[in-house]
């Protein structure tokens, strides 16, 4: 396999971050009301995170160690702040619906997850492809759940009407409680067909969060010591 | 005064910050495992995200604001906020050892928590002023400490029963989750 290809393939299905990872949470659960939200969201995602992994990559032996983690951001937040400013010209609609997580990007365990595990230490062709593969599979998690909710809370896939008139829409689907139990029910079949994820030893062990995932291993080992 | 409680009753439990808005959801999933920690992690939150609304919302209308300047409020908010962290853990660890102790160590893992941005970047955009931001900040932090502790207190009854197999881990967390959601949308009979 070519090691392009290998990095798509890698990000959309062997470490996919919604499914097997289960990074970037606030936004998998929270604008997937509709498959078109979860699909704005992936694609703005997808472009931050391309283009972060290739800056990064460029800049991987001027930025020195002990700040490359404040140099991250800065970069990352500029990104953002430049997509929330197209978003907001070019596609009003969207930006309304999305609102305060597009800028939450900024904090999207993903993005600085794949900066600090892969651009950093890899040539800049072959970050590009791994924030493609890794976006892919990020934008593809958020369109299935984004479905799933839209088709049983609205009756709808993608706008249009697809359930017959009797067939009454759970509404609870497209709040707040619907988010938490599609993603436990995918999570759950997907243990059932033993696809292992590494949900489990997240909740089980540590904070899921990228940078700070040893920090808090070590935290919760402290807390046990005593 | 009524409307500055409302702020307050708002944030913390009808828009619950983890239930209903989502953010925050990486240490609520993570943390929770016992109460004791999720009750230390909690009152970290309070403290930071407190303090960090009030310097963002100072931020925003005195620097930001006359210089036109309001674009870059993600990145200098993400800024400050991880700077604040960084200079409260060293300013705590000098000058009083005993809350270090029990905060200290929660402290860098705020920084990337999205409710802490989340929080200065809704307090600007609902045009909220000082006192306002502060009490929203407050709110939220506490609707996440309520949060985190109520689901602790169920995961620990949870691990002494037996869950069906598919549903171990992170499956059957997220279903509590689900019914706290549900439970926390009676709140918003409050609204005014």
């Amino acid at each position: 396999m070519k090691p392009w290809v290998e990095r798509i393939y890698n990000g959309v299905v062997k470490e996919n971050p919604s499914f097997v990872l289960m990074l970037g949470m606030c936004p998998t659960l929270a604008v997937t009301t509709s498959a078109r939200n979860g699909l704005g969201m992936g694609v703005s995602t997808l472009a931050v995170l391309v283009i972060s992994n290739y800056i990064i990559s460029l800049l991987r032996k001027v930025i020195p160690d002990e700040v490359r983690l404040p140099a991250y951001i800065v970069i990352v937040a500029s990104l953002v702040t430049v997509v929330e400013l197209l978003m907001e010209a070019f596609m009003p609609g969207l930006y309304g619906a999305l609102g305060i997580y597009i800028p939450l990007i900024v904090v999207n365990c993903i993005i600085l997850g794949r900066a600090e595990a892969y651009a950093s230490k890899n040539p800049p062709v072959l970050s590009i492809f791994d924030g493609i593969g890794m976006g892919l599979g990020f934008t593809i998690a958020l369109t299935i759940i984004g479905l799933v909710r839209e088709l049983l809370g609205s009756g709808t896939v993608f706008g249009y009407g697809v359930m017959p008139d009797f067939v009454t829409p759970i509404a609870i689907f497209i709040k707040a409680p619907g988010a938490f139990l599609v993603l436990a029910v995918i999570v759950a079949i997907m243990n059932g067909v033993h696809i292992s994820t590494r949900a489990n030893q997240v909740v089980e062990s540590c904070d899921g969060c990228c940078a700070n995932c040893s920090k808090t291993c070590k935290t919760e080992e402290k807390e046990e010591e005593k | 005064m009524t409307s500055l409680l409302m702020i307050v009753v708002t944030t913390a439990l009808i828009n619950n910050v983890v239930l209903s808005q989502f953010l925050g959801i990486c240490s609520f999933l993570g943390v929770s495992k016992r109460i004791k920690t999720s009750a230390s992690l909690g009152g970290a939150v309070i403290f930071v995200i407190t303090l960090s609304s009030a310097v963002a919302s100072l931020l925003y209308d005195f620097v930001l604001v006359p210089l036109n300047l309001t674009y870059l409020k993600t990145i200098v908010f993400i800024l400050v906020i991880a700077a604040l962290v960084q200079v409260v853990e060293m300013f705590l660890k000098k000058s009083s050892p005993a809350i270090y102790k029990a905060l200290g160590i929660y402290l860098p893992l705020i920084t990337t928590n999205c409710a802490v941005l989340g929080v200065a970047l809704t307090n600007v955009q609902d045009g909220y002023n000082f006192i306002e931001s502060v009490l929203a900040g407050f709110g939220t932090a506490v609707g996440f400490t309520i949060a985190i502790i109520l689901l602790a207190g169920i995961r620990e009854r949870i691990d002494e029963k037996a869950v069906p197999a598919p549903f171990r881990g992170a499956p059957i967390v997220l279903l509590c989750a689900a019914l706290m959601a549900i439970a926390f949308m009676g709140f918003s009979g409050l609204a005014v």
